[in-house]
């Protein structure tokens, strides 16, 4: 910073003693260095502006509904029913927490475990080759998610877990089979866990790195087991990192839509257990973007929607992404 | 023989092979879920993968089972991505090389970071109801150039994230040799940082261009769908997510069927990009100062 600094102040080149300069080559290099700089400031303040443009678009779009109802009757409203000029959000917001809290307790413990595995215990073979299979992971399409959720997950959920629940644990009210089909909160929450793993993984595993040596040999040395290590010097300096990774995936989980829509069974009712079908709020965006433009205040209320959404999943990131930021810089600082 | 020594069945040992055991049986089980989705989509889309598909256009009644391919949606997929891509280059050297030459690791760096961060995190439904705000506000209708836009928007931090990544690794000796020389921050940036950029370039590119073609819930919105191949920037245009979607939800048997194609070929496009951008990486990797 401090250099270019220097050169931007001092702008008409005085001569200096003995030696003459070359204004012309130096003002030409300094002026084009110049315009470049503000050039690419502007771009690169882009992506500031860009979140405040996105938000207050979403709001301007979305302001006819929020002055024509009540925001708690909005929020709290039960009743969706576009044509009669009712919009309640509620059971479609809690379709999306249901969903994506499935979707990350299914997660947490495996991520965390792997993470800990690819960055205490394994072979740095293991770790070639993991690496490139979670990459892979991370780079298939949500839509093909959709179609192994739709293959593979929904049946095994229908003719596996739901039998299985319905005999062990059918007094417990959220594990309760209401209506076998399959399409439910479940088969989303695993679709989601898988899909969200590879970001959360990545993430601790890079929060684990963070730890310095020093700490975990000073521990092995008095004799303690690797995983006593792990649990009682490593877990506790990285724990609101790995609460931070978590809360990440969860609002990647939160906005997660056509994977989701193609499993979740889509049905806009409160739902009271995981095997219930659920209608969230990306899926009620994505299906009725075709029509929404015929009803009155229709298109306003999905943008609200989205403007739920995005603020939800906004204030999750910011607060996550300067926990994991703060966490890595100590890495890059030491 | 370790074992039959009485130190290891001490609760913690056990403690120890057991913790190994569980995390050992979650990294197969996130890792073998790679497989099985893969096993999936080529059980189900191989037998529904022909010639016809990936070289014809839907002729009349292919949405009840009759005769011709996806092409439209193929091609359809491949501009809208590469526009996408190319969008997103436009603006994401320029700040890659800002933050690396003028920001570093300043505070306001780190802001445009974490802005670039956020970013990455909203998801596409969102930045595809900005885009439907952004399409009635410009007066444009479901366009190919509409659908670019908005995968731009998407793959912008992704792309400027990627770069960031490999530049930051960069040795400050090389920035400061130049810099000695009497050159101006904008010739470090244009002769040094560029070239020592190239890898992270191709990188984002591929990693761009895999997220903009799988992406489905933004074009949803803006890209529409069609039969025919787009003609120009200002039509609508098919893409593959969506044809793998829109089959799969039909009653007809024959159509699902070629959804599952649909999917097959998606996913082949996706790792032969995810792959190859790992192998490029690698091979120009070489020609960098480390």
């Amino acid at each position: 910073m401090s250099q270019s600094n220097q050169i931007s102040k001092s702008q008409p080149i005085k001569k200096t003693e003995g030696r003459p300069n070359r204004p012309s080559v130096a003002a030409h290099r300094i002026s084009l260095d110049q315009t470049v700089r503000k050039s690419f400031l502007v771009i690169t303040l882009l992506p500031l502006f860009l979140i405040i443009i996105v938000t207050i678009a979403l709001v301007i779009r979305s302001w006819p509904i929020l002055v024509a109802y009540p925001i708690k009757d909005l929020l709290l409203g039960n009743i969706w029913r576009p044509d009669k000029g009712l919009f309640g959000f509620f059971p479609y917001i809690i379709a999306t927490f249901w969903v994506t809290i499935v979707g990350v307790l299914l997660a947490t413990p495996l991520c965390i475990f792997v993470s800990i595995y690819l960055s205490e215990y394994a072979h740095s073979f293991t770790r070639m080759v993991a690496k490139p299979i979670l990459d892979l992971l991370a780079a298939i399409p949500p839509v093909v998610y959709g179609v192994w959720g739709l293959v593979a997950i929904v049946p095994f959920v229908d003719k596996v877990l739901a039998p299985l629940s319905d005999r062990w644990l059918s007094s417990v009210t959220i594990f309760k089979v209401n209506q076998p089909t399959g399409f439910s909160i479940l088969s989303a929450g695993i679709v989601l866990a898988v899909m969200i793993a590879p970001l959360i993984i990545s993430v601790m595993y890079e929060i684990f790195s963070t730890v310095s040596n020093d700490l975990r040999h000073a521990a092995l040395a008095v004799g303690a087991t690797q995983w006593q290590t792990i649990r009682s010097v490593v877990l506790p300096q990285v724990a609101p990192g790995i609460i931070a990774a978590i809360v990440l995936g969860a609002s990647r989980a939160l906005g997660e839509t056509i994977a989701v829509l193609m499993v979740v069974g889509n049905v806009p009712k409160t739902p009271t257990s995981i095997f219930d079908a659920a209608y969230p709020l990306p899926a009620l965006i994505a299906n009725n973007y075709g029509d929404m433009m015929s009803i009155p205040l229709y298109d306003s209320a999905l943008l609200a929607a989205a403007l739920v959404l995005l603020i939800v999943i906004l204030i999750f990131n910011i607060l996550s992404m300067l926990v994991i930021q703060r966490m890595l810089r100590q890495k890059w600082a030491s | 023989m370790g074992f039959l020594r009485k130190k290891y069945w001490q609760r913690r040992h056990l403690m120890e092979a057991f913790m190994k055991l569980v995390m050992r049986v979650s990294l197969v089980i996130v890792t073998g879920s790679l497989g099985l989705i893969l096993w999936i989509v080529i059980v189900r889309g191989l037998p529904a993968l022909s010639w016809d598909m990936v070289t014809k256009i839907p002729e009349g009644g292919y949405y009840m089972g009759k005769g011709g391919g996806i092409l439209n949606a193929i091609l359809g997929s491949l501009y809208l991505a590469a526009g996408g891509t190319l969008l997103a280059m436009i603006f994401s050297v320029p700040i890659a090389m800002y933050l690396k030459t003028y920001l570093g690791d300043s505070k306001w760096g780190n802001y445009v970071r974490l802005s670039l961060d956020v970013l990455w995190g909203i998801p596409s439904i969102v930045y595809g109801a900005f885009g439907f705000t952004l399409m009635i506000a410009l007066g444009l209708r479901a366009s190919l150039l509409a659908g670019i836009i908005v995968l731009g928007l998407i793959e912008l931090p992704i792309m400027t994230r990627a770069m960031d990544e490999v530049i930051r690794r960069m040795p400050v000796d090389l920035e400061h040799a130049a810099l000695a020389l009497g050159s101006t921050k904008f010739e470090v940036a244009l002769r040094v940082v560029t070239r020592q950029m190239l890898p992270g370039i191709t990188t984002a590119i591929l990693l761009g261009f895999g997220r903009g073609i799988g992406d489905a819930a933004s074009v949803l919105f803006t890209a529409g769908y069609t039969d025919r191949i787009p003609t120009s920037l200002m039509r609508p245009t098919a893409s593959l997510p969506l044809a793998v979607f829109f089959q799969l939800g039909s009653p007809y048997p024959e159509v699902q069927q070629r959804g599952y194609a649909a999917a097959l070929i998606l996913t082949i496009i996706v790792l032969a990009v995810s792959l190859g951008s790992r192998w490029l990486s690698a091979r120009l990797n070489k020609y960098t100062v480390k």
